[in-house]
């Protein structure tokens, strides 16, 4: 007998004669927020920066100006995007080298960029979560890992839901996902906070609205 | 399960030792009492928890009643998705497993995410001796591991050090297992963290194998789940060629909806935030973005056994956020390494007795390891009936015979302790018995009724546990 079918028949007969389980109820709510885009984004900023993400907002059009300016007060020399991500966004930042993420790029090169750009897959408000399925704007999930300064672009209102029930059905399950909520921190040490452990320090997140 | 708590005294001569060291005591009483505020504030939060903790109960004992359709469901899904799926009855075949996958990778070291999985089967020790170095990444199992400890909490294995000792501990072992500590570290938890990344950066980004567990395994789409802080997770799941996840059968969920539960109700439950930092889901294996091989290794270990108990399946529900053990007295004062066993505290307590059996004098005196004061089961997030399953394994102790009785003593002498000085029940202590459904119920069975016969102990719940104290000591 195998170990699977071993396991199998130990599980069917520790069930035999158990009453069937009842049906879930899903009582809960599918959110906890008002229905309003705007009420959803603010709580959305609120909870990010809670978590200690520096949040900025911004237009369209005003998106390539930040982005250089937040590339140029970190002192970043070289900024990695993602093949998909929007050319114009990165188009004011004429100072930093940008680095392309190859399939043979190795951790200890990544180890040296100094910042990174993507876009998300959709933000939770109430978690104050981005969420990253590996998409043409995102990348691998190690790029958003290993450098230390991480700036995520969000796009309100589109990308913005309120709860993690709403948040869930946006996603392929066949596809790997990040969820991001602050930067890396660790509690370990009589249960103060500290920033960035492994992941990157620093996160900034910009909310673009249209 | 773990070799590493083989020959550990039984609770109440643990317990007894643990309490009379008061910085052992002052550590934890720091740590349990912080998160349980926060925790009461992350969970005010949402309104509707009491319906989020009953949908939790309910998805996870529906995974129960269907676990052998759930698991070949999942064993599908992710086969379908490029992963490998191994069976694994125990610990010893778990490691055997393990260890000749990372054999067949040529490579004598492996980084690990926490995991309560591996730390059950020792596998550690097994990778050891088979000559392959095992590096734990999670900050406080990186404490325990070069302090040459044992974890003492689900959640913050090294809760009962203090940031000077594990300055201490950096400085003397770091070098021993890579990149030393640098030169004038302080105990500032800033600087310590920050010689742990640099330490475990180099180990990172040179691995070729990582080990891990799940939070959660969805059947119906062959997801993993891994739920976390640091980044490390991130770094052993996404960096590594190969990919080994070790996890208890117990750890699927139906449907990927059903995430919608657990992700809402476990970080507030466990570190009390809303979300916690990092959550890593992944599907077998992704071209081009990380490992290239996928092992997932299905472990029983003595879950089927206990999922045959009626009364004590219910232990199968947790999802390990440790909530219970932050508002447990007798957790409070005794420690988690009283417990002798890597499921400390009132989960623990029920827990290790069922996986393991309670043949042996520590698994036998678990179930007397608490005051039966219904706190683990008001904050337990999927509902587990603590209380209800402690009384049911002592009665199976007591019939068990000769034992029973010589152990419930000496687990009430040693609760004693805690009991005589009032104070260590702090407010913060639950006492919220009204809104409790349900009860230990009656003792079945000859042995029970006379357990129960002589003394008070079922009724506890009933009431505040210091309203009964009071009444009931004089
Ligand atoms: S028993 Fe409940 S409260 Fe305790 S760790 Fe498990 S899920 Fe959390």
């Amino acid at each position: 007998m195998t170990s699977r079918d071993r396991i199998l028949t130990r599980v069917r007969t520790a069930l035999a004669g158990a009453p069937q389980a009842p049906e879930i109820s899903r009582d809960y709510l599918s959110t906890h927020t008002a229905d309003d885009p705007a009420i959803v984004l603010d709580l959305l900023h609120e909870n990010l920066a809670d978590y200690r993400a520096i949040v900025h907002r911004t237009r369209a059009d005003g998106l390539p100006g930040l982005l250089a300016r937040l590339l140029d007060e970190r002192g970043s020399r070289t900024v990695l995007a993602p093949a998909g991500l929007p050319p114009q966004w990165l188009a004011g930042a004429t100072g930093v080298r940008k680095v392309e993420d190859t399939p043979t790029a190795t951790a200890q090169e990544l180890d040296a960029v100094d910042s990174v750009v993507t876009g998300c897959a959709v933000a939770i408000a109430e978690t104050g979560t981005i969420v990253l399925d590996g998409g043409a704007d995102q990348g691998r999930r190690r790029i958003t890992l290993i450098p230390d300064h991480h700036i995520c672009v969000v796009r309100a209102p589109e990308q913005v839901v309120a709860s993690v029930p709403q948040a869930l059905p946006r996603l392929d399950p066949g596809r790997p996902s990040t969820w991001i909520s602050g930067p890396s921190a660790t509690s370990d040490i009589e249960l103060d906070r500290v920033e960035g452990v492994h992941g990157p320090r620093t996160l900034e997140v910009v909310l673009v609205e249209s | 399960m773990s070799g590493t708590f083989v020959g550990m005294p039984s609770f109440p001569v643990a317990a007894g030792v643990a309490v009379t060291d008061e910085r052992l005591r002052g550590n934890l009483r720091r740590a349990t009492h912080t998160i349980r505020d926060k925790r009461a504030v992350a969970v005010g939060e949402l309104a509707d928890w009491g319906a989020l903790r009953e949908a939790g109960k309910e998805i996870k004992d529906r995974t129960l009643r269907g676990l052998d359709g759930y698991l070949v469901e999942l064993e599908a899904a992710v086969t379908a998705a490029g992963g490998v799926v191994h069976w694994a009855s125990d610990a010893d075949e778990a490691n055997r497993i393990v260890v000749d996958l990372v054999r067949a990778t040529g490579e004598r070291e492996v980084v690990k995410v926490k995991s309560m999985a591996t730390q059950e089967i020792g596998l550690n020790e097994a990778l050891e001796a088979a000559g392959i170095a095992a590096f734990e990444t999670d900050l406080a199992e990186l404490i325990v591991q070069l302090g040459e400890d044992r974890p003492s909490h689900i959640l913050v294995p090294a809760i009962h050090r203090n940031r000077e000792e594990i300055r201490e501990i950096f400085v003397r072992t770091m070098s021993e297992w890579g990149r030393p500590a640098p030169e004038g570290l302080t105990d500032s938890p800033a600087e310590l963290a920050e010689a742990a990344r640099v330490h475990l950066r180099e180990k990172f980004l040179r691995a070729k194998v990582g080990i891990s567990g799940a939070n959660f395994m969805v059947a119906e789409t062959g997801t993993l789940v891994v739920v976390e802080s640091e980044g490390n997770g991130r770094m052993c799941l996404t960096l590594p060629e190969t990919l080994i996840s070790v996890v208890g059968i117990e750890k699927v969920v139906p449907s990927w909806r059903d995430l919608e539960v657990f992700l809402q109700t476990l970080p507030r439950s466990s570190t009390a935030e809303r979300m916690n930092p990092y959550t890593s889901m992944w599907t077998g294996v992704t071209d081009g973005d990380g490992p290239e091989a996928f092992h997932l290794v299905l472990l029983d270990n003595g879950r089927t056994a206990t999922l045959g108990d009626e009364v004590g399946r219910q232990a199968l529900r947790c999802i390990r956020c440790s909530a219970c053990l932050n508002v447990c007295p007798v957790y409070e004062r005794a420690g988690g390494h009283a417990y002798g066993s890597v499921y400390p505290g009132p989960i623990g307590a029920i827990l290790s007795p069922q996986l393991r059996g309670i043949r042996s004098e520590v698994d036998a005196s678990l179930p007397f390891a608490s005051s039966l004061c219904g706190a683990c089961y008001e904050v337990c997030p999927v509902a587990i009936d603590i209380p209800e399953v402690l009384v049911h394994l002592r009665e199976r102790v007591v019939e068990q015979g000769g034992k029973g009785h010589r152990l419930e003593k000496a687990a009430m002498k040693a609760a004693g302790w805690v009991l005589n000085h009032p104070g260590a029940l702090g407010a913060g202590e639950r006492l919220a018995s009204k809104t409790r459904k349900g009860h230990p119920k009656k003792l079945p069975g000859p042995g029970g009724r006379q357990w129960g016969q002589s003394r008070d102990l079922p009724q506890l719940p009933a009431e505040p546990f210091r309203d009964w104290w009071k009444k009931n000591r004089a």
